[in-house]
Parts: structure tokens; sequence; C-alpha cells
């Protein structure tokens, strides 16, 4: 007897819910991770581009244009790839013959850090660049060292200018991470995939991996929302 | 620096350059006109057609383009009576199913862009129309639409580019395009790097024409504000 909708949407033994439940959990944590890295990746990017020298800005300006206009899935590849190579390299170097690969999840976030840092970049830049010059001065006249000056006056408000282009930003992550199926990571797309092809029926559990993605992408964009809304209490008049 | 391999990678690479461009073209025209018909159905006073546009691009924008591809190629074959139907010699090639995924997804975005661009024309702009006796088509072809299209143009141009980047997860369900060449000269010679870095350049070389392009529709479009540049 086929199983119905019901049982392999289920938790039962012909049903795929708890898989779908934790491959959904690592689509998660792979966008947190790969966002976070991002915004590490961003902060510096925003500081090499703010830089009064031109080697700096050069090499921030090199940074975003290469991962802001090549497809993100080459850049999977290339780590995926690459990596490996590289990691085989180091350690057959070190006397440790073989090969050796990282785990994909590692390798996503980096690729997913990467690209999204480089968006990020420039949401730092443009909030840091809205920052009210005369509160910079002014604080600098109070006799506040410099990071004091950051932690008060400056870290607070970019955060707040960059809100709203930093949600957008988290949005396409999550979106992204569906890339990190072609390399083997059991996010959502990849277990949909393995649900679909098993039991024939990839309409169903495409279906549900997109709903899923939608969910996940309305709840987190809501927090989001909420944030926005309570980091501008201190303005809101 | 091994010149010899990466001259034949960017020989082997270009050749799927034409796929890569078609992808984009045949996605962003179809999804254009999509795109002109949702936002039309989004502005509309027929609540069920409002709603469908809302769900069309939530949908379309919420969910990746991956999702997208997978749903389209693997699973509209599951409905029978799309099998038997005559558009399935069509939904059977990956080529037409990666054209309708890139189509659908553009529109949404170009929807909303569209939606935007018309939110921004000003009221007195329209209110002066009227005042001079246009209504209608004549005011929505000599005043709305022109100053939506300055306002959107921008904003296009980088959904064109976007549509460029795209392309490439049309390599997954094997369209022979830029990326898919990539992936499997990568796989089979393990040179990721210099495989990348031609890839990458071509890749870079096509956004910038993009942006170069609508820099120039840009500048016309704006032409009767050249005074105002120094």
């Amino acid at each position: 007897m086929t199983p119905g909708t019901f049982e392999l949407l289920g938790f039962g033994p012909q049903g795929w819910g708890f898989l779908l439940l934790k491959a959904a959990g690592t689509t998660i944590a792979a966008a947190i991770c790969g966002f976070f890295l991002g915004s590490l990746f961003g902060l510096l990017g925003a500081a090499l581009k703010l830089s009064s020298l031109l080697a700096p800005r050069m090499i921030g300006q090199f940074y975003t244009t290469i991962f802001r206009g090549v497809p993100e899935i080459l850049i999977v590849y290339l780590l995926f790839f690459g990596g490996s190579v590289a990691v085989t390299q180091v350690m057959n170097l070190g006397g440790f013959p073989g090969f050796y690969s990282l785990p994909v999840f590692v390798i996503g976030v980096i690729a997913i850090g990467l690209v999204s840092g480089a968006y990020q970049t420039e949401a730092y830049r443009s909030a840091f660049l809205r920052l009210n010059r005369g509160q910079i001065e002014a604080g600098a006249a109070c006799g506040m060292p410099r990071h004091l000056l950051l932690r008060r006056i400056i870290a607070p408000q970019t955060l707040r200018f960059a809100l709203p282009a930093l949600g957008n930003i988290w949005q396409s992550v999550l979106k992204e991470t569906s890339l990190l199926s072609v390399i083997g990571l059991t996010e959502l797309l990849r277990q949909a995939g393995t649900a679909a092809g098993s039991t024939r029926q990839p309409l169903l559990f495409y279906g549900i991996a997109a709903i899923l993605f939608l969910i996940i992408g309305r709840m987190t964009g809501a927090a989001l929302g909420g944030l926005e809304r309570h980091l501008a209490k201190p303005w809101s008049r | 620096m091994d010149w010899p391999f990466l001259i034949d990678v960017a020989r082997q690479l270009l050749s799927g350059v034409p796929l890569t461009l078609q992808l984009a073209g045949s996605g962003l025209l179809a999804g254009g006109v999509l795109a002109v018909l949702v936002a039309s159905a989004a502005a509309s006073g027929i609540a069920p057609l409002r709603w469908i546009a809302l769900a069309h691009v939530e949908v379309f924008r919420g969910t990746p383009l991956l999702v997208q591809i997978f749903l389209i190629y693997y699973g509209l074959g599951q409905i029978p009576e799309l099998r038997d139907s005559f558009l399935w010699p069509f939904l059977r090639e990956p080529y037409w199913c990666a054209i309708l995924a890139l189509a659908l997804n553009t529109s949404a975005y170009t929807a909303e862009i569209i939606r935007g661009a018309l939110q921004a024309v000003p009221e007195g702009e329209v209110e002066a129309a009227r005042a001079a006796g246009m209504s209608g088509v004549l005011l929505r072809r000599r005043i709305t639409w022109p100053i939506a299209l300055r306002h959107g143009i921008a904003l296009y141009g980088s959904e064109v580019i976007l549509m460029v980047k795209a392309t490439s997860l049309a390599s997954v369900i094997t369209v022979a395009e830029v990326t898919n060449i990539s992936y499997r000269l990568i796989s089979s010679t393990y040179r990721a790097l210099e495989v990348f870095v031609v890839a990458g350049a071509i890749y870079l070389a096509l956004t910038f024409l993009v942006s170069l392009a609508v820099a120039l529709v840009e500048r016309r479009l704006n032409a009767h504000h050249a005074h105002r540049r120094t």
C-alpha cells in the first residue's frame, strides 16, 4: 500500500517529517553562521573601504566587486574543490599523506560569509556615512577616547541605520543556503530532493521545502522588524 | 602561470556564453511582460486579482530560485494532465524549465520595482496634468510612465545583473551554460582556482557591460536634467 500525503509528511516510520525538520534546522544554522561570519567580513570590508589610504580602499573595492559580481554557486564550487585541494596539500606537506577535505557545513558557511560580507560591507559603509559628523566631534570634544566613541556613538547608530539593509541581506542569505545542497550539505532542499527521489513525489516535497523557506523567512523577518522598531525607540517622538 | 591551460579553459567557457545570454535575455523578456501583468493586477480594483498578484510576489521572492527550478523541472512532470498536454515537449527540456523559472522569479521582483516606481511619481505632477486636461492613457503615456521609468531604471539595472548571475543555477539541471562547463572542468581537473578566475572574469565582464548599458540609458532618460550636471 502506498502511504498517503499525511503519512509521508508525518513523523511515523514512513514519514519524512522528522528529517525535514532536522534539515530545516541545518538550513537555519548555516544561514545564521554564514550571516554572522559575513558581518565580520562586512565590518572589515567597510573599514577598508572607508580608509583614508588608497591601498586598503582598493582591497575593499576588489573584495566587493568580486563577491557581488560572480554567481554564488561558483564561489561555493571554488571553496569546495579548491578548499579540499589546499587542505590536502598542507596535510601532505606536513607529513600526512592521503586525501583530506573540510566538512561541507564549514565550506558552506565560509562561502555564504564571503558573499554576504560583500553586501554587508556596503550596508555598514553607507550607514556609517549617514552618521552625524557633529556628534562624533562633540564626543571627541567631551574627551571620549576612540573606543568609547565607537561604543557609545558610532556603533549603535551605524547598526540602526544599517538594519533595514541587513534584513534584506539576511533574507538572501537564507535563500542562498539552498545552494549548499549542490556540495552535499543535507539542508532543506537536499533533504526534500532525497525524499522526492525515494517516494517519487517531487511536487509534494519541493513544495514543502518552498513552504518551509517561506515560513522561516517570514518569522525571522518579523523578528528583525521588531528589532528595528526597538532600536528606533530613542529617536521616536 | 599555465597559460595554455587558461586559454583552453577560456575557450571552453566562452562557448557557454551564448547560452547564458539566451537564458538571461529570454527570462528577462518573458519576466518583464509577466511583471507588467502582475503589477497591474496588484493595483487593480478587483480583490481576487490583487490577492493572486500579492501571493505571486510573496512566493517567488520568498523562496530560493533553486527550489523553484526543481519544482518546475522535477515537480511538473508529476501532473498527468500536463504530461499529456502540448506543453510537455517544452517542460521536459531543462532549457525551457530554466527559462520559465527565471522568468517567474524575475517577474516577482520586477513587479515590485514597477510598483515602487509608480508610487514615486509625485502627486503634484499628476494633478498638474489633470488640470491641463489630460486623463486616461494620455496622462499615463505623457506623465506617469516616463517619470516612473526614470525612478525604476536604476533598480531594474541591478535586477538585470542579478538575473545574469541567476542563470548560473540552470547549470544544476544540466543546461550547459558557463557555470555548468566550469563545474565539469573543475571536477575533472581539480584546478578550481584557475577555472574560477576565468569564469569569474566572464561574469564580471557581462555584469560590467550591463551596468554600462544601464548608465547610458539613465543618462539619456535624464537628458533634460543635463544642465544640472557640472
